[in-house]
């Protein structure tokens, strides 16, 4: 592996998905690090295949043929610059993997609102899906808890429980539930299950007599709940990542290779997305919110002062999970977000086809706007729950004032703030592939309901799983290139938080950019599409009771990034309430003709 | 490019099936290979082990958790039946002892003396799996299973619900197009497996349960009757371990649907035959279909294609293909034409397309996302 990043000139990154490997190349051009050229290929885990290397040989041959520069040799194994000059190969190989299901665990922890989370906290930050969370608390008898112990067949356990220095019952009650339950792995027979252990190291020798003998292989590392106050999710989430690559991918048909060919660890796909989000908050300091939507599953990703939190919503997706966001939303919820007159039953057999037939695309204009109306309910969803994940620690001690009585704060707020938000990033087919750049932006302002000034921009071949790992290489690397490739600008949202009263105005605005200028009155429930080419200086005055970010009526001053859609200023005050029936269609098709959704 | 590659459902009058027959976990192959089974009969089996049931003793017996196996009137690895006394406190003085009794019955597993925690383990679980069709054994797979092989008609359906189910084929719908309803299932129909036509209605999968019928298959099922068959709407198209007293297949959709009039031809023709189906429903990585497997009363010899599992083939020009999505859901054609370059679809979106030639005259483009081959 290369040590010296300076050395670093060519990059070869692919991401092994469930059903695609994506190869991107990056090349050094006049100093610059800039993605030059992508392909991808069928992923091969699958028989009759089963071997994941084919598949990345085959992406990165297709990447050769568009680049012209030889990058496989004829093994199929990838060629490496022999040379500073050397015009031929690459100089880091890596990749990131999601393909077989990516990496399932099931977590425990013994009081569900605090080591319980911390532990789900540490296994979603490292990229995995969660299969459940046991906790002492979490309601369910014992005998429950055994049964499902039994039922899930996860790639490992994550263990928690206890501070330091504090009570070994209950941690070692929970491992003794754990231990005669005997969670079969996925992978075959012969697999010792691994059990991560990261609790209160008192506990650890009877942790270690409990698991002795039964299978199992246990690992044990620091406490990632040491005292309440304090969340150390560092050694959990590296373990994590650890055994990702010792036990699941070296069970996985061909991963054994890939490790071989790779300059740096294979990781998850999403811990990898996670990185490079933090990587960019980090930087430039600021707030950011991610979201992936798939087909299944919905990632978000946030890093609010410098905190980051990673949520899956396990059954929210377009396709194979388009009929539980219909019946979690509520149809009409999804259908609040439609202008046009729909059956909803036939609406109901038609989601219900899309399900089983997940690779179907929308040919209809009126397809179109309904599959979007979901994609905006389950991104909704999502972020409720992400919201309701992504909180201060709970079960720290507080000292409350007599005032504190009356504002009946309760611990464990969340992190996420519309009104700290400042870049939102989309990523995922719905997003991504929206015919036109606006819809996307309507969705994610939508959904989200960002708060005064929030960027809004899309990761149009989803690259961030290639440069999250990148960044462990080289993360200039990985910045520039997401800035100038990755990143799709779309513009800035101007959101007003405050309630909209039909007839009154919101706020006074004025903007001036390169070529043009304009000045007016939002009023509520209005929305309104500058075309503002790549800046704009931007002035606006919220009405009494609306808050842009200084405070309520405060004026703010400052420049504003545009892009491919320009600025939206939207009056409709925070949190958004749509109305049903024909007024609500009535406002919905105004929004849409503001925004530019759906031309003629 | 005049080709291209797109998914399909097997529909085979003629195929060589491989029943992969594997047990949860390690266990025991009754069978061997070159073995002649039936499509019921046993070919692997095990024993799962027996439910846990913890019991919290240090709390029960108001002891310190290190006294608790002193405690236990009977040793670790005993016996025990359900409310059976499991331990007994010292009392005080020898007086006023308390007693636990056992919460299940099984075997005392272990007892802990850092939490005070005993474990019931309760008796085995047998785990049986069966061949699913009849035909010969060609391989075991060590001690988790067997395959076991033969000629087969072969229909995969879109989606289905329910277990594995077996019977003969009986016919209640005569035409593809025709509604199955609850006034075409007969008492003759009870442990059959049913062809329908078109859209199979609540009213008509309710007369079957109540008359015993093993499984239904027809073309369409509306979304709201299977919400009312099972209770809750489906979220996720995952299944086949609904227990609703049927196994049911769709062969189409969701909908008003007919049943390919192909698939509809080839039930029939077996009207009678000893058949197998299974509901059960992937469609995640591994896609898993709902099938129907008749055995073939000649059994295996010579060459025949491989078959089980979903197909993918090759789309040119006069392929057979039915359109799966709106505006022209379900309806049938020929491939017309493949244009090369991406066009824009109504939605606004680009996409590769493809013209069909629908069987009522109309040519249509289509996305090719957006069909399916009918596979021979």
């Amino acid at each position: 592996m290369h040590k010296d990043p300076s050395r670093i000139k060519v990059v070869v990154a692919t991401d092994c998905g469930s059903t695609t490997t994506k190869a991107i190349l990056i090349e050094c051009v006049d100093g610059v690090y800039r993605q030059t050229h992508r392909a991808e290929a069928p992923t091969t885990v699958e028989a009759p295949f089963a071997d994941v290397t084919l598949g990345v040989t085959n992406a990165v041959t297709e990447l050769q043929e568009l680049s012209g520069r030889r990058l496989v040799n004829d093994d199929g194994t990838i060629v490496r610059r022999a040379s500073p000059e050397a015009t031929e190969g690459c100089d880091v190989y890596i990749s990131t993997s999601s393909a077989g299901g990516g990496l399932q665990m099931m977590v425990a922890g013994v009081v569900k609102e605090m080591t319980a989370e911390s532990a789900k906290r540490a296994a979603l930050g490292a990229g995995a899906i969660v299969m459940d969370t046991i906790a002492s608390n979490d309601r369910r008898r014992p005998h429950e808890q055994v049964q499902r112990i039994r039922e899930l067949r996860p790639d490992m356990v994550l263990i928690s429980g206890g501070t330091d220095g504090g009570d070994t019952k209950k941690v070692t009650e929970l491992a003794e539930l754990i231990a005669p339950a005997k969670p079969r792995p996925r992978f075959g027979g012969e697999y010792s299950l691994p059990i991560i252990f990261a609790g209160n190291r008192d506990a650890r020798p009877a942790i270690e007599r409990t698991f002795a003998g039964g299978g199992f292989d246990l690992k044990v590392v620091d406490n990632l709940r040491p005292t309440l106050e304090r969340e150390h999710l560092g050694p959990a989430r590296e373990t994590i990542h650890d055994v990702f690559l010792e036990h699941v991918m070296a069970h996985a048909p061909g991963y054994d290779r890939l490790i071989s060919w790779a300059d740096a660890p294979i990781m998850p796909t999403p811990g990898a997305v996670g990185d490079i989000l933090q990587a960019i908050a980090k930087g430039r300091g600021i707030n950011v919110v991610g979201v992936d939507i798939g087909g299944a599953t919905t990632d978000v990703f946030s890093v609010f002062d410098g905190s980051f939190n990673r949520t899956v919503s396990a059954n929210l997706g377009m396709s194979y999970s388009i009929s539980n966001v219909c019946a979690e939303a509520g149809m009409e919820n999804v259908l609040r977000w439609v202008h046009l007159d729909m059956d909803e039953r036939e609406l109901r057999n038609r989601v219900k086809n899309k399900m089983i037939r997940p690779t179907t695309i929308p040919q209809t204009h009126e397809a179109l706007v309904f599959e979007q109306a979901v994609s905006r309910e389950a991104l909704r969803l999502a972020y409720v729950q992400h919201k309701a994940f992504a909180t201060e620690l709970k079960g720290v001690q507080q000292q409350r004032t007599v005032g504190d009585a009356f504002s009946q704060q309760e611990g464990g707020r969340s992190l996420v703030s519309g009104m700290k938000l400042d870049l939102l990033v989309a990523s995922g087919g719905v997003l991504s592939h929206a015919p036109r750049m606006e819809q996307t932006a309507a969705m994610l302002i939508d959904a989200f309901e960002p708060e005064g000034f929030t960027e809004l921009a899309k990761d149009s071949i989803f690259m961030m799983p290639h440069l999250g790992v990148l960044a462990t290489v080289h993360e200039r690397a990985a910045m520039e290139v997401f800035e100038r490739d990755c990143l799709v600008m779309l513009g800035t949202c101007i959101a007003p938080a405050g309630t909209a009263v039909a007839g009154k105005p919101v706020m006074r605005w004025s903007a001036r950019w390169d070529g043009g200028s304009a000045e007016g009155t939002l009023m509520a429930q209005e929305m309104k599409l500058l075309r503002i080419g790549e800046r704009a200086q931007v002035e606006v005055v919220p009405e009494r009771g609306f808050d842009v970010g200084a405070g309520p009526g405060v004026a703010v001053k400052r420049e504003v990034r545009g892009g491919s859609v320009g600025l939206i200023l939207d009056g409709r005050g925070r949190a958004l309430s749509v109305p049903g029936g024909a007024e609500g269609r009535r406002l919905v098709a105004a929004w849409a003709k503001a925004l530019e959704l759906h031309p003629d | 490019m005049a080709k291209a590659y797109t998914p399909g459902l097997t529909v085979s009058s003629r195929v060589r099936y491989r029943a992969r027959r594997l047990l949860p976990l390690t266990g025991r192959i009754t069978v061997k290979v070159g073995d002649l089974v039936a499509a019921t009969d046993v070919v692997a089996q095990t024993d799962l082990e027996g439910d846990i049931t913890p019991m919290k003793m240090s709390n029960l017996l108001s002891c310190a958790p290190r006294d608790v196996p002193s405690l236990l009137l009977k040793p670790v690895g005993s016996a025990i039946a359900k409310d059976e006394p499991i331990a007994q406190s010292k009392g005080i003085f020898g007086m006023m002892k308390v007693t636990v009794k056992a919460t299940a019955s099984g075997t005392i597993e272990s007892a802990s003396d850092s939490t005070g925690m005993v474990m019931i383990r309760g008796a085995a679980q047998p785990v049986q799996v069966r061949a699913f069709t009849s035909g010969r054994v060609i391989e075991v797979l060590g001690s988790e299973g067997a395959v076991v092989e033969n000629d087969v008609a072969l229909v995969q359906g879109i989606f289905g619900i329910g277990g594995e189910a077996y019977g003969p084929i009986a016919i209640a719908c005569a035409r593809p197009g025709e509604r199955l309803e609850a006034s075409s299932i007969r008492g003759e129909h009870a442990g059959c497996i049913l062809v329908g036509g078109a859209r199979m209605s609540i009213d008509a999968i309710r007369r079957a349960i109540e008359l015993g019928v093993a499984a239904i298959v027809s073309g369409g099922i509306d979304d709201a009757d299977l919400k009312a068959l099972l209770g809750h709407d489906l979220g996720v198209a995952i299944t086949g371990s609904e227990k609703v007293g049927i196994t049911l297949v769709v062969t189409e959709g969701f909908g008003d649907i007919a049943m390919a009039a192909r698939t509809h031809a080839l039930l029939v023709s077996h009207a009678g035959h000893a058949a197998s189906v299974n509901g059960a429903t992937q469609i995640r990585a591994g896609v898993m279909r709902p099938e129907i497997v008749i055995p073939l009363a000649d059994e295996a010899t010579g060459d025949a294609h491989a078959g089980g599992g979903a197909t993918a083939g090759e789309l040119s020009i006069g392929t057979s293909v039915r359109v799966i999505r709106d505006p022209w859901f379900g309806a049938l054609g020929t491939v017309a034409a493949l244009p090369e370059q991406p066009a824009v679809l109504g939605s606004g979106s680009k996409a590769r397309v493809l013209e069909v030639a629908l069987a009522d005259g109309q040519r249509v483009v289509v996305p090719r996302a957006n069909v399916e081959l009918i596979a021979e």
